[in-house]
């Protein structure tokens, strides 16, 4: 365990103390490649401010994150109950994908204001498909045998769903969260640095137009914490709710 | 009284290319409480005639009447060949799930399941995942949740099949226990002609694809615990091999 924890480390440490040892050496100027020691300082420095942006960004992805997560769910449902509509539906789903999502975040600014809604908007876009891809993948992973003996029982069409279809589906959905959750902060980002007032992606647009390189790399760790928390959040959810996952696992190793 | 009545039962299954007997007219009664067992060489079409009986299949032509006609789904507890509880309830939960799906009062129906769990040897393990029982157990718990469908059939498809021969043998002595105290109708499907000798009432023997009735032998009157020793059941072991493996030739 600690052996572990001490290669961890290392991958931090030394690629941390390469760079610090670059930017020393070879005399880089700040407003280019800061020290890491720099950015640190500033991180600290500035951490009052980076928490209210990093709270507006984060108040963004937790909105854009549930709206993707109801709308993909009720869609991989709909798609589940109603194989026609699939059919039909499914090739302009994918289509939807094809185009590109930044793209439309300056007309999403324009119709929205420059508010928190058109970054909601782009990051439920963004976390919509992995969402409803997986939860309609996993709602099909359950087996036939599985089916047949609910079947068999006389359950209902409903009864299947919930009892069977809906729980087996459960790994993947956290697939899809996890995936959703990780491209939420890239979608937040990118819809601040279309036009905001506020937000991390705000605050690394104005930093960098300073020169202010340290505050630009501070914003962006604090980005990589917001994700990370997101990721560990979702994480401790899936491990609760799969628990008979892990406990199949604690028992073979 | 016939409790199941099956008349020239036909099945086919069609692909693109080809067509498939399975069931070229099968016919036979049981009677309320009889242990049936059907054997058949592999792939005859066994499992087709249960999933037909459980009502997961309709039969291209014949009958199939279980108490008399109307729907079969959900009339019988079907027993899959293949390992079907769920991996995310626990062994109780699982056990549970018919009594889940009648609607019927959570309460009691624990408090049967855990009484049956203590017959079962399942004592302790009810609040386990499946992934952490042994194959024996998950069998018992699978045999448990059949039990407790409260349904008069029992179909049971090859349930002992994948397990090591000493468990096996230990679970039909097992079964055979609880079938005599719970006295319930029971269709196995196998292809263990000891096992289907030392357990039931009655042995049909089908023919290879697609599947007739070669033989029907009663065994009612062999009383019970057979032994695998015993002269006459190895006379007529040998004699039903013989019959399967010329069956099994094309």
């Amino acid at each position: 365990m600690i052996r572990k924890l001490l290669v961890s480390a290392l991958w931090v440490v030394v690629p941390l103390g390469a760079w610090e040892a670059a930017v020393r050496l070879a005399h880089v100027p700040a407003y280019i490649l800061p020290a890491p020691s720099r950015i640190a300082v500033t991180f600290v420095e500035q951490s009052s401010m980076l928490a209210r942006h990093g709270a507006t960004t984060l108040v963004e992805i937790a909105l854009g994150l549930t709206i993707a997560s109801c709308l993909g769910f009720l869609l991989a449902l709909a798609l589940h109950a109603f194989p026609s509509f699939e059919r039909a539906a499914r090739p302009f789903l994918l289509a939807s994908q094809m185009v590109p999502v930044f793209a439309i975040a300056p007309l999403l600014v324009v119709w929205l204001g420059y508010g928190i809604w058109a970054k909601v908007v782009v990051t439920a876009l963004i976390g919509f498909f992995p969402i409803a891809v997986s939860e309609s993948d996993g709602l099909r992973s359950a087996s036939q045998s599985a089916i047949d003996l609910l079947r068999s029982m006389g359950a209902t069409r409903r009864q299947i769903l919930t009892k069977l279809l809906l729980p087996a589906s459960l790994p993947a959905l956290f697939s899809g969260l996890k995936l959703a959750a990780t491209l939420s902060v890239v979608g937040a980002t990118v819809g601040e640095w279309v036009g905001a007032r506020r937000g991390l992606g705000f605050l690394m647009l104005e930093a960098n137009a300073r020169l202010r390189v340290d505050l630009v790399f501070a914003s962006i760790l604090m980005l990589t914490l917001i994700g990370l928390l997101l990721y560990v959040a979702l994480r401790i959810i899936e491990q609760r709710a799969l628990r008979w996952r892990e406990a199949g696992t604690a028992e073979r190793a | 009284m016939a409790h199941l009545r099956i008349e020239n039962v036909r099945k086919s299954f069609h692909t693109k290319r080809e067509t498939l007997d399975a069931l070229a007219s099968v016919s036979f009664d049981v009677c309320a409480g009889q242990w049936l067992t059907c054997l058949g060489p592999s792939g005859c079409g066994k499992t087709t005639l249960l999933r037909i009986i459980a009502g997961l299949l309709e039969p291209d032509s014949g009958t199939v009447a279980l108490d008399g006609g109307r729907p079969r789904l959900g009339r019988s507890a079907y027993l899959p060949q293949e390992d079907t509880l769920l991996p995310w309830r626990t062994a109780l939960d699982n056990a549970l799930l018919p009594a889940e799906i009648d609607g019927r009062p959570r309460a009691a129906a624990t408090a049967e399941a855990v009484a049956l769990f203590r017959r079962f040897g399942l004592c302790g393990f009810e609040a386990a995942y499946p992934a952490q029982l042994s194959g024996g157990m998950r069998q018992r718990v699978e045999l448990a949740r059949t039990f407790l469908a409260h349904r008069e059939l029992l179909l049971l498809d090859e349930p002992l099949g994948a397990l090591d021969p000493l468990t096996r043998a230990g679970l039909q002595a097992w079964l055979l226990e609880v079938w005599t105290e719970l006295r319930r109708t029971i269709l196995l499907v196998t292809h263990d002609v000891e096992e289907a000798l030392v357990l039931s009432d009655r042995v049909l023997v089908l023919t290879s694809r697609p599947a007739r009735v070669r033989d029907d032998v009663c065994l009612a009157d062999w009383p019970r615990p057979r032994r695998r020793a015993d002269l006459r059941l190895v006379a007529e072991r040998e004699r039903l091999l013989d019959t399967l493996a010329r069956e099994a030739k094309p």
